[in-house]
């Protein structure tokens, strides 16, 4: 048996022709996604709940539209139709805690990092493979939900090429995309799933709705990741609005930034 | 090769690994000793980049770790049973492994034959056994076809099957030419198996010698006397210029005679011998007793500049501490 392992007596390192680059680096990321079912389940998850939860109150908006639309604030179509994103970013949350918090709970860690020692090539990687996925997931989801929901909102609908609506939907994607992300980097400062997951899914899903019917609060909430990020999704101008769809972008990227910076200031700096 | 030079790590409250220097040769298995918690898995942790060394370096064919364009084509390690993911099967494991260095896809499923697991390769690894486990992780340590391979306490909770399995992997392993680096808390596991020891104990270095000198130097021989009469037996043993040490469970030690040497001079002194036994201290207890005194050792660390190895290694075979 062992002699049957390696080439006979003498060993012949068998070396690759070249040494692994970047894009290697890569590779293994998405071989360790696409190779798990969790990603799977939870992107299709995702994207059922985006697209399902617009469509519902797409369609319940249309059919109560006078009694539900007040006439002083223009109604916004687009971000009505992405009303389930409130779910689906859930999905990515989940997607991007696990994607390193997996392997901090197996101690598959290190045997990624003595594959790839130098860890902001490990980290860039990871990153770069879950913002592809997500966003290219993100672009279905935006995209079936902004057209299933026009469809259920009838005649208050808006068409694709109505001034603002492609770069709302678009956002919609980028918006899926950035808190991925985001949780990928507050899971590696962490180094837990649990943790993660336990901080992340009741900010998103509860905290931050709640601080924002909080008399007072509300102005400052304005400036939370996923509120900001939401903006984008707006084609009018809302008079409680402190600021655009662009600054809201910029200020999700932001917040996207420090998370990413913060994870890899600890990842370079712990041992692993 | 690994090298390691005055490698150090400490925590906030304690030093793991302790100015560590010594090279891992090729050719042979070099087993690395020491009870728990001496430093043996940080040391490992550190040789692989793991871990930032506070002071020193590690080598590993001239280069650290960081340096290593295809780490895995250079040094193999197994650190921990299972460094896998559940829920991936065998051979997605190691295709992301060989992925991420540019192995070729067909040595992933060279490596599972030769560990054993082709037929479960496309099982989801979290159902494996702790023996399947293991053989998974040393199908990842081969991947990369390394010239180094490093195995953290490999056999631990295996069955005598996969015991012999490793031990003989390990043994083909060196003749191939290869470094072959393996902890052990066990010294019987490490005469078994290992050419050269390196021995440590709270992250100093005790010992670092062919097995076959360790075995010398250390699996004392000794003849055991019980004596109602100790005066008249040690008075019979001086006139042949032989010294007895007392043990302290009251029997008298003689090292370097044997048996009927010493009846023969009882009987012309008239002792009375209630007990009269060949005894040989077991390697186990020699390892013992070494890292024993390594923590004596580290009490008083007040034999600045006196290499702890030769020291220590002198001290263990003159201790005279054992008892059967």
């Amino acid at each position: 048996m062992t002699t049957a392992i390696l080439n006979g007596a003498a060993h012949q390192p068998a070396r690759a022709a070249t040494p692994p680059r970047w894009s290697d680096a890569m590779n293994a990321e998405w071989t360790k996604l696409r190779t798990l079912r969790g990603p799977r389940w939870t992107l299709l998850a995702g994207l059922l709940a985006t697209v399902g939860v617009g469509a519902l109150i797409c369609f319940f908006m249309n059919r109560n539209f006078a009694s539900v639309v007040s006439d002083g604030k223009p109604f916004e179509p687009v971000r009505t139709s992405f009303a389930g994103l409130v779910l689906g970013q859930l999905a990515m949350v989940v997607l991007g805690v696990t994607m390193i918090g997996g392997e901090y709970a197996s101690g598959m860690i290190r045997l990624s990092l003595t594959a790839v020692p130098n860890r902001t090539v490990f980290y860039a990687a990871k990153a770069a493979v879950l913002a592809g996925v997500t966003f290219l997931v993100g672009l279905v989801a935006a995209f079936t939900a902004f057209f299933v929901g026009q469809a259920m909102l009838g005649d208050h609908g808006v068409s694709l090429g109505a001034p603002g609506v492609l770069r709302a939907v678009l956002g919609g994607a980028v918006y899926l995309m950035l808190i991925a992300l985001l949780s990928l980097g507050v899971a590696t400062m962490l180094r837990r799933q649990t943790l993660a997951l336990g901080i992340l899914v009741p900010f998103f899903f509860l905290v931050s709705g709640i601080l924002q019917a909080i008399p007072g609060v509300t102005a400052a909430t304005q400036y939370l990741p996923d509120q900001a990020g939401q903006r984008f999704l707006q084609i009018h101008h809302q008079s409680k609005d402190a600021y655009g769809p662009w600054t809201g972008l910029l200020i999700t990227v932001l917040w996207v930034a420090a998370a990413l910076l913060g994870g890899w200031f600890v990842l370079r700096r712990r041992d692993a | 090769m690994i090298e390691l030079r005055e490698l150090t790590k400490r925590y906030e409250d304690k030093t793991a690994v302790d100015s560590l220097s010594f090279a891992i040769r090729p050719g042979q298995v070099t087993g690395f000793l020491g009870p728990n918690g001496a430093g043996k898995s940080t040391t490992m942790r550190l040789i692989l980049g793991l871990d930032r060394p506070t002071g020193g370096q590690v080598l590993v064919d001239g280069r650290s770790y960081a340096q290593l364009p295809a780490p895995l084509t250079h040094i193999g390690s197994l650190l921990e049973a299972s460094a896998a993911q559940g829920g991936r099967t065998a051979r997605d494991h190691l295709l992301w492994l060989a992925r991420s260095n540019r192995i070729p896809d067909r040595r992933v499923d060279q490596v599972l034959a030769a560990v054993g697991l082709q037929d479960v390769a496309r099982k989801r690894s979290g159902g494996f056994s702790l023996g399947m486990g293991q053989r998974l992780g040393i199908a990842a340590a081969l991947l990369g076809d390394p010239p180094v391979l490093m195995f953290d306490e490999p056999v631990n909770g295996l069955d005598p099957e996969g015991i012999l399995w490793i031990r003989n992997l390990m043994k083909g392993l060196a003749a191939e030419g290869r470094t072959v680096f393996v902890s052990s808390h066990l010294m019987s596991e490490m005469a078994l198996t290992a050419d050269h020891l390196v021995v440590i104990g709270r992250g100093r270095l005790l010992a670092d010698v062919p097995m076959e000198e360790f075995i010398d130097r250390n699996a004392r021989s000794y003849v055991r006397i019980r004596t109602p009469q100790p005066q008249a037996l040690l008075d019979a043993l001086d006139s042949r210029g032989i010294t007895a040490v007392r043990a302290p469970d009251g029997s008298w030690e003689v090292e370097g005679s044997d048996p009927a040497a010493i009846a023969a001079l009882a009987g012309a002194g008239g002792v009375v011998l209630e007990e009269l036994s060949p005894q040989r201290a077991s390697l186990e207890e020699a390892f013992m007793r070494m890292t024993a005194d390594a923590v004596e050792y580290h009490a008083d660390a007040t034999l600045n500049g006196v290499r702890p190895a030769a020291d220590l290694t002198e001290s263990a075979t003159t201790t005279t501490g054992a008892t059967s």
